[in-house]
């Protein structure tokens, strides 16, 4: 059984320590892509060799973030991992069916502008949330 | 499926917060579970055996066999 030889305060704190670090990792990662978004432009005037930099270090706080994730969810209890993975499932239902039916809108001449990636992430973070709510609810 | 863990854990004047504590699962988790909303895992349900020193047939009871 999982955390089997924890004690259960142990559990509380685990799990509150694995969300401040994902609170952290996540952080760290939209830091660095403000910097790999902006510094070229108005840091180092597009040099090459930092911006590779500035991007190579944003994929690797986006790896550590992905970790940090994983560990975050392993430490969930099950309802919890229930309510993650159902928000996840929809999530990325939705993301796919809306996301490519987007790109065919302009593919197809319904829309006159160019589908924004950004765009497809805010429908799918607001999807997630909205899962995670009703996942709540509906074991409250 | 049904359960006793409410009536265990009022027979023992325990919270929810103290049984989740004891489950190593959040409140919600011990309240969806008390109202049948969520049946726990097999491992969870073993655990909560061996914390009321009861077998799980006798907490956790199939619907359709009752």
């Amino acid at each position: 059984m999982n955390n089997s030889n924890t004690r259960p305060t142990d559990w509380a704190a685990a799990n509150k320590r694995n969300t401040v670090i994902l609170g952290y990792w996540t952080a760290a990662w939209v830091g660095t892509m403000a910097v790999a978004a902006f510094g070229p432009r108005f840091i180092w005037d597009f040099a090459t060799l930092p911006t590779i930099l500035a991007v190579v270090v944003h994929l690797g706080i986006g790896l550590g973030m992905i970790m940090a994730n994983g560990r975050y969810l392993q430490g969930l209890d099950e309802l919890h991992k229930k309510i993650f993975l159902d928000a996840g499932s929809l999530t990325l239902g939705i993301g796919l069916v809306c996301g490519l039916s987007y790109e065919l809108l302009e593919n197809v001449n319904l829309i006159s502008f160019e589908p924004e990636i950004s765009h497809l992430v805010v429908l799918m973070c607001l999807t997630f949330l909205t899962g995670l709510i009703l996942g709540h609810r509906k074991y409250q | 499926m049904r359960n006793r863990l409410k009536v265990l854990r009022a027979e023992r004047d325990w919270t929810q917060a103290k049984l989740a504590s004891e489950l190593e699962v959040s409140r919600q988790t011990v309240n969806a579970i008390e109202k049948g909303k969520f049946d726990p895992s097999l491992p969870l349900a073993f655990k909560a055996a061996r914390l009321f020193g009861l077998s799980i047939e006798e907490i956790f009871q199939d619907e359709e066999t009752c």
